[in-house]
């Protein structure tokens, strides 16, 4: 017995030596260290590991909402069923409709999924986009694109999204696309400050003179290093995203009724806050919790990916 | 050139610059709500007439709205109109776009203005304590609120701020400004309810504006005091690590003054562009603060106007909003240049 878990130590312990290995001896065991390593990093702050947890927690409910949810998101009893308080049966009690509020919650994750992912997809590619080009670029266009970008940032953008929305009519895609068109300018100042240190580098200089074209250089050569800084600002963002999904739905904005979106839920809660102030406090706390979660996360990132933002 | 006159055309090129920046900003400002005016998928002249009408009429009112012109013509209209504070009709409440934004401001800025002191008053303090005691509790109480304001929705946790204060405990007033038995007796001079009623001398009325304030004002008052509080301590922590600290004790100054009028003093610059930026997060954090309590200022407008596609209104109020946001964003540059005595030694010579 005592041999056998004396090799599973020798084993590990083998692991540990090739990945934290100095000398990789070929490109796997470079990549496999340096996730290692980074992962070793993570796992020191406690908050994210945490974080990863809930956010792996809330993927998880959103693909098993079937599953998880006891009642129906959509239909419930009015007659026997309405804005009873929680229970053993109802754990976050029902709504106005009869609806069980745990079962919304659950089918809610999936939009906030949706929006945040969305979100990330729309609004990091634009900021990187602009951000590499202005940064490699410099001159007129950098001039050009950093004014744009300034505008933009200048802006309060709950306002700016509200009325994105009003124009565009209220939905949970159109919502998707007004918080998309107000959150890429800080991803794309990330993106030039990155640009701007690195075009400068040896490495930049090697691969023009082999003949790499302006495009090639700044999509293969640069892009791939802003990358990690821009993930870790987006993952930050997150919660900002979030709330500002969810403000738009409780203004009526962003997802429509019945459609158990977070927000919503609060606008439809705010009726009967005063006696039944269950309807509207589980929504809110799904949002506080997921949002933290992201915080933690996004901090965890930070020290992990860019070691020299974190001071 | 002699140097005096190269100082001094630096530092008109540093004003010049700063010039250009605004009206850009501003140019683009007017540039995206025109944008959003014009992808709004209701044809303003079949909003008008309905869509019945014969092709004559359709084509007249299309001319008198202007909008058979070339695009930047339309534009150019669009700017000076609205430098000129006409922003149009709200077909909400039927009367000029701008008179009801000068009705419903005074509400949104007396909230943000009480917010702000409440988030400075004690976010400043909290933030110079948890730097000075490093690891210690206030720094963490510091840094749990900060977690706490960047991740939780302001609506919800005015909704249960409501329900425990105002519904539970019965601390505090409702929604609204004020009583519905006060309403009326006040004369709005400053349309500021506080300043109105102690000028009259009504303090009942004061107290019942008070008690109506304090719970959204509070509210506020958290979220720009999470964000100064953590601004303090980090501005206060890099001013403490100072080689002139280390001189000032040497001298054997006493701690406290070292800590508020050595660093603290320095720590006011940076600090002060803060205060400033989260004054302009409130005015935005207001909108949905208003909401929740029924609170007649700017935002509510705002979100009434947008519930019933009034695209005049909409748009009135974004510019507003949007301008007073970024002229404090601007602004908060400006101060941090002149506070700082490095730049302001070079601008004054």
């Amino acid at each position: 017995m005592t041999g056998t878990s004396e090799a599973a130590r020798r084993a590990d312990e083998n692991l540990h030596q090739w990945l934290m290995s100095d000398r990789p001896r070929s490109r796997r065991q470079a990549a496999f260290g340096r996730a290692y390593a980074t992962w070793r990093t993570f796992a020191r702050n406690r908050l994210a590991v945490v974080g990863l947890l809930i956010v792996i927690g809330l993927a998880l409910t959103a693909a098993f909402a079937d599953v998880l949810s006891p009642y129906s998101p959509y239909i419930g009893d009015l007659r026997t069923t309405r804005l009873l308080p929680p229970s053993t049966a109802h754990w976050f009690g029902t709504d106005d409709q009869g609806r069980d509020i745990l079962s919304r919650v659950i089918f809610g994750s999936r939009i906030t999924l949706f929006v945040v992912g969305l979100v990330a997809i729309l609004a990091a590619p634009i900021g990187l986009a602009v951000g590499t080009l202005a940064g490699y670029s410099g001159g007129l266009i950098d001039a050009a694109l950093m004014r744009i970008t300034d505008i933009f940032l200048a802006f309060p953008r709950l306002i700016l999204a509200l009325a994105f929305v009003a124009a565009l009519g209220p939905g949970i895609g159109n919502a998707v696309i007004a918080i998309a068109l107000t959150s890429w300018p800080p991803y794309a100042r990330i993106a030039r400050a990155e640009t701007l240190t690195l075009r400068q580098a040896d490495y930049i200089s090697a691969v023009r003179l082999i003949g790499a074209s302006p495009w090639r250089i700044v999509w293969r050569h640069i892009m791939p290093l802003c990358v990690s800084s821009v993930i870790v600002r987006v993952t930050l963002d997150m919660a900002g995203i979030i709330i500002t999904a969810a403000g738009l739905g409780f203004l009526g904005l962003g997802a429509q009724p019945p459609s158990p979106e977070w927000g919503a839920m609060i606008a439809n809660g705010r009726l009967y806050v005063l006696d039944h102030w269950w309807v509207a406090a589980a929504p809110g706390a799904a949002i506080f919790i997921v949002s933290l979660a992201f915080n933690f996360l996004g901090d965890g990132l930070r020290d992990a990916l860019d070691p020299k933002a974190s001071k | 050139m002699d140097r005096g006159s190269a100082r001094l055309l630096r530092s008109s090129q540093v004003v010049a610059r700063f010039l250009v920046v605004i009206l850009l900003t501003y140019l683009g400002l007017l540039a995206v709500t025109f944008f959003i005016g014009r992808v709004i998928p209701i044809d303003p002249v079949l909003a008008i007439v309905g869509d019945r009408a014969p092709e004559h009429v359709i084509a007249r009112v299309r001319e008198e709205l202007g909008l058979n012109k070339p695009l930047w013509e339309q534009f150019y209209i669009y700017v000076s109109k609205v430098l000129h504070g006409d922003f149009g009709r709200s077909v909400l409440t039927s009367n000029p776009v701008m008179q009801d934004i000068r009705r419903t401001f005074p509400a949104t800025f007396e909230l943000a203005t009480l917010g702000i002191i409440i988030g400075a008053g004690i976010g400043v303090p909290l933030g110079v304590w948890a730097a000075v005691r490093r690891g210690g509790i206030v720094d963490q109480v510091v840094r749990i609120m900060g977690l706490i304001g960047y991740s939780i929705p302001i609506f919800w946790l005015g909704l249960m701020a409501l329900v425990v204060f105002y519904a539970r405990l019965g601390w505090v007033s409702g929604p609204g400004r004020i009583d519905v038995v006060y309403e009326y007796t006040l004369a709005p001079v400053t349309g500021l309810l506080l300043l109105d009623s102690a000028r009259a001398g009504e303090w009942q009325a004061f107290g019942n504006v008070l008690s109506h304030l304090i719970l959204p004002a509070s509210l506020l008052g958290y979220f720009s005091l999470a964000y100064i509080s953590r601004m303090t301590r980090s501005f206060m922590l890099n001013e403490l690590g100072q080689e002139y600290i280390v001189a000032a004790r040497a001298k054997g100054l006493s701690e406290t003054r070292i800590i508020w009028r050595h660093a603290l003093r320095n720590a006011m610059v940076p600090l002060v562009t803060v205060i400033a930026l989260s004054y302009a997060g409130l005015l935005e954090g207001s909108v949905l603060t208003e909401t929740v309590f029924a609170w007649p200022g700017l935002g509510l407008y705002l979100t009434n106007s947008l519930q019933n596609a009034d695209m005049n209104a909409v748009l009135g109020a974004t510019i507003i909003v949007g301008s007073i946001f970024v002229g404090l964003n601007l602004l908060s540059d400006l101060l941090y240049q002149m506070l700082d005595p490095r730049t302001r030694a070079m601008v004054r010579r």
